[in-house]
């Protein structure tokens, strides 16, 4: 509800959510679940179906492709949407460091939430340009 | 079961302590002495029930017990079609919910699930201290829990709590005092010709809806977020089905509002009388006050942890379910334990973002049995027996579970049956367990292993996935769905020998 839900008031400094109205934040923080992960809890699992999109709250993981730390992700961060957009099995574990709270849509809903707030799309694209334009660079 | 004047369990050091006479509680202790764990129950309330004693509102469940069903009555096949009645090891006590209706309807009554829950705790003796409530926690310098209760002192290094998510919670928004909450819903029949604003689409606010449109002059039901309706889902996050009435009067311009809006702030009216909800559209329209004569707050419950959190018992989300591991262990606080609906705060694969069935009966009974199985082995050094399974009936033996495991029907990729190559003990059943710490275990500590589930990716499909763990490896081996979910079929048997082939030496 207006200004009191701690949600709100944490998913409103992130970039994935800068263009939202305070109602669109709190519709937001209502259509999605809130999860707790222990330290080494698995979050994502490499290679196995039904995965769902993940926006961390609190906390740090890890990404790790067959074992191999790729990188550490941490508040105001997301993971889990390229699987999900491409119908795909993850291709990496998603490893909580520490205590992790994160908020957590269902793969199947994430369509229609993207094209239902078009502004969180483009906000998420621009993240996902940004990675690739990072992985090219390391390659280079 | 134990009438109040012989008040068993007294003050003392007792190896569990199980707090709670729901059905969590009921579970858990006939599962713990069936595992040859002594123990000791107490419960605030003055006869077992939980919260059937008191709700839902209007008196009628959301979950159903099929009087008839594809399966016979007394086996444990039939647990499938009744999400009721608690799960005994002994025919005589089974399905004891089905025997108390009076089929107008296959979703029992409150009463006739309150006396179920009494009828299963008196035939299977379990014993329970009423009268006795929880009031404070500490923990010893042993690591042991220290309970504080309005009889005395209880010392245990194991606490089972089964206190359900009973406390009523409603957000903080100016002038939300002025909501009656769910809980201190009045007779139905004080709501005639009123004006009625219920804050909150789950099924409470969709129950009470439903239960006032022959009463209420107008009904508006509001939160921020669209309703979800259990039928779109496939599972049971939404509205169910006997509460979708009020959304059809919605539809169809009968009166009633469903509004996608958040409550900016809750105001008495300008008489005196009745209030005025100040709300903000979801969609960014124009604000908008309702005036009206009655505000309810259907926003749901929380945990009553008490002074857990003081001990450092992480908590979640808004009904602040206690952080657990995959066996209902607190994640922050090893020892104390939760059964019943506070289960659901172990979270499973949620595969397809499909919860498990946790927060029902028919799920958190099966984790009872699992918890209190868990307990006996890793606590008091008690081994479950592991029957083995001729490797000629191996087959047979996953399409018979495929097709009427109450457990994986009822937990679908939450719990798992799984059977063990172990190269010394041969095929081995290793019971229902959690599926979550199965598919983790990738470290290749433990004999091959198969674990056999159902499960759901919120199309519709209901479909058995097999996994395979060999030499660590893990593999997921989904198995198409039948239209009658029957797996006994001949293609289903050739699906299951082709996964069991993998195995290799270990299935001869």
């Amino acid at each position: 509800m207006a200004g009191t839900d701690p949600i709100v008031d944490t998913i409103a400094g992130f970039a994935l959510f800068a263009d939202l109205t305070t109602p669109q934040l709190e519709s937001v923080a209502h259509t999605f679940d809130e999860q707790w992960f222990a330290e080494g809890d698995r979050v994502l699992r490499q290679g196995l179906t039904g995965s769902g999109f993940y926006v961390i709250l609190e906390g740090t993981c890890s990404i790790r492709v067959d074992g191999v730390e790729r990188a550490t992700i941490s508040r105001g961060e997301f993971f889990g949407e390229v699987s999900i957009l491409l119908g795909e099995a993850p291709v990496a574990d998603v490893v909580a460091l520490s205590q992790l709270r994160c908020m957590v849509l269902a793969g199947p809903a994430v369509e229609a939430f993207l094209v239902g707030h078009p502004r969180v799309m483009y906000r998420m694209l621009q993240a996902s340009a940004r990675r690739l334009r990072n992985a090219n660079r390391w390659r280079s | 079961m134990a009438e109040l004047s012989e008040r068993p369990f007294p003050p003392g050091d007792y190896p569990v302590v199980v707090v709670g006479s729901g059905p969590g509680a009921l579970q858990v202790s006939y599962s713990l002495r069936r595992s040859g764990v002594a123990h000791a129950v107490i419960s605030a309330d003055d006869a077992p029930g939980g919260m059937f004693r008191r709700w839902p509102f209007f008196q009628r469940l959301l979950s159903w017990t099929k009087p008839y069903a594809p399966t016979e009555r007394v086996s444990r096949g039939y647990e499938r079609y009744d999400w009721n009645s608690l799960v005994p090891d002994d025919d005589a006590d089974r399905a004891i919910q089905a025997g108390l209706m009076d089929g107008s309807s296959y979703f029992p009554s409150r009463p006739e699930m309150q006396a179920s829950l009494e009828t299963f705790a008196g035939r299977t003796g379990i014993a329970i201290r009423f009268g006795c409530r929880w009031e404070g926690t500490r923990r010893l310098d042993d690591g042991r829990f220290e309970l504080t209760t309005s009889d005395g002192l209880y010392t245990t290094g194991t606490l089972v709590l089964a206190v359900g998510v009973a406390e009523p919670w409603r957000p903080d928004s100016p002038g939300m005092e002025l909501a009656a909450h769910y809980a201190d819903t009045r007779p139905v029949e004080t709501y005639a010709d009123r004006r009625v604003f219920i804050i909150g689409k789950q099924n409470s606010g969709f129950e009470l809806a439903s239960g006032l449109l022959p009463w209420a002059r107008r009904i508006i039901v509001a939160s921020p977020s669209p309703a979800k309706l259990s039928v779109n889902t496939h599972s049971l996050v939404g509205i169910r089905a006997r509460y979708v009435q009020p959304y059809e009067d919605h539809a169809l311009g009968g009166g009633v509002a469903v509004l996608d809006a958040s409550i900016d702030a809750i105001e008495r009216g300008p008489d005196g009388s009745g209030f005025i909800v100040r709300t903000r559209p979801s969609d960014g329209g124009p604000a908008a006050a309702f005036e009206v004569d009655e505000v309810i707050a259907a926003t749901g419950f929380v945990t009553p942890l008490l002074d857990l959190p003081d001990l450092g018992v992480a908590t979640f989300g808004q009904s602040r379910l206690p952080a657990q591991t995959p066996y209902w262990e607190s994640a922050s606080v090893p020892g104390i334990f939760f059964a019943g609906t506070i289960g659901q705060g172990s979270k499973g694969l949620r595969k397809h973002g499909i919860p498990s069935n946790s927060g029902a009966v028919h799920g958190a009974r099966y984790n009872a049995r699992c918890l209190a199985a868990h307990v006996a082995r890793t606590r008091f050094g008690i081994e479950p027996a592991r029957p083995s399974i001729p490797s000629a009936d191996l087959a047979g033996f996953v399409a018979a579970e495929l097709t009427r495991g109450p457990e994986v029907w009822n937990q679908k990729a939450y719990l798992a049956r799984v059977v063990a190559f172990d190269p010394g003990a041969g095929i081995r059943d290793d019971g229902i367990v959690p599926l979550a710490p199965f598919v983790d275990d990738t470290d290749d500590s433990g004999p091959d292993a198969l674990a056999i589930t159902l499960e759901a990716d919120g199309t519709g499909a209901v479909y058995p996935v097999l996994y395979s763990r060999i030499e660590g490896r893990l593999t997921e081996h989904p198995i198409d769905p039948h239209p009658l979910l029957d797996y006994e079929t001949e293609s289903a048997r050739q699906a299951i020998e082709g996964v069991l082939a993998g195995f290799g030496a270990g299935i001869r």
